[in-house]
């Protein structure tokens, strides 16, 4: 009869840490590891100040965006799977409720404008990143990547890779209605 | 013992395109000493293109990039330290290959310590108890089977 805690824990111990193992497995198998949490969510935006794609002679700069919530969307016409998230982005800025200015990565000029003329332009403006600085300030290692910068030129949120239907409706859209108010 | 074999060619094979790609990386000319430190920093940082690569080892675009970053950086006089903060800002502390030891990451620092000894308590454990059942107090058979014995020793 003493005996029935020792045989308890017998069987409560092992089965305690497969649980845990399973549940640590479970949270860290589901993550995906190419995204890589932006150190920036909360810290002001990197500023910049590039030439517009399609005024060359004229800059833009992170401070001229003061006031307004913003997207940043990185892409480049090399860019594969920016093609996934062109129609959404052109819905987006069909929309008007958020302007959406676009950094165009590493890319030729030329290419990037000819990009945008066949796919469709979604970008209130866009500047260029020829050798892809700015994308260092802002932690970019895949394109697309989108953020989201409040009225404060703060970054709210980082999107890597393709923004998706889901991530603008529960969270993208949202937290620009919130950022707006 | 075939899939040891493979593994083993695989390993090998990994080995030398690592090799491969190394040697295809030119090392900029100019000061050794700059470049040895250079070398040693770009092999503590991560590439986030190929996660299991760092820098000094990946053909990526982004770790050319940041290669030229961090070379610009040390030319400019930056220390390791500052050359690290730099990129941690912007990447985070994936980038750095020895994460930093801080609130989020004890665990990952000191969870195979703590498993280690909790296996040793376990073992521990485990052993005494394992000793107290293998001997039993000694019987009277068995005090009488080692008299017994003793007396034929001693008879011989």
């Amino acid at each position: 009869m003493v005996k029935r805690p020792m045989q308890a824990a017998r069987w409560s111990i092992p089965l305690a840490i497969f649980v845990i193992l399973i549940a640590f497995l479970y949270v860290g198998l589901g993550r995906d590891p190419r995204e890589v949490p932006s150190p920036l969510i909360g810290k002001p935006a990197p500023e910049f100040k590039l030439a517009q794609l399609h005024d060359q002679a004229n800059t833009l700069s992170s401070a001229d965006m003061k006031g307004k919530v913003w997207l940043l969307n990185v892409w480049a016409s090399w860019c594969v799977s920016c093609k996934v998230e062109h129609p959404l982005l052109m819905q987006l800025a069909a929309s008007n409720v958020v302007p959406v200015y676009g950094l165009d990565y590493k890319d030729a000029p030329d290419a990037g404008r000819a990009w945008l003329a066949q796919n469709g332009n979604p970008y209130t403006s866009s500047i260029v990143d020829r050798d892809g600085r700015v994308g260092i300030d802002y932690g970019v290692y895949g394109v697309p990547e989108t953020f989201l910068i409040d009225k404060q030129g703060v970054v709210r949120y980082k999107q890597i890779g393709p923004v998706t239907a889901e991530a603008l409706r529960d969270k993208i859209l949202p937290m620009v209605r919130e950022l707006q108010k | 013992m075939n899939g040891r074999l493979a593994c083993a060619g695989m390993l090998v094979a990994l080995a030398l395109a690592v090799a491969a790609n190394a040697a295809k990386m030119e090392p900029v000319a100019g000061d050794a000493a700059l470049d040895l430190r250079i070398k040693k920093l770009e092999s503590e940082l991560r590439c986030l293109v190929c996660q299991n690569q760092t820098l000094a080892d990946s053909n990526a675009e982004l770790a050319d990039d940041l290669r030229r970053e961090v070379r610009d950086l040390a030319q400019e006089g930056k220390s390791d330290e500052e050359i690290k903060a730099y990129l941690v800002a912007r990447y985070g502390d994936f980038v750095l290959y020895n994460p930093p030891v801080k609130a989020t990451t004890w665990l990952l620092w000191g969870g195979p310590f703590a498993l280690l000894l909790g296996g040793g308590v376990l073992w521990w454990g485990i052993s005494r108890r394992g000793a107290r059942v293998t001997s039993p107090p000694s019987s009277t058979t068995d005090a009488e089977a080692i008299a017994r014995a003793r007396l034929e020793i001693e008879h011989d």
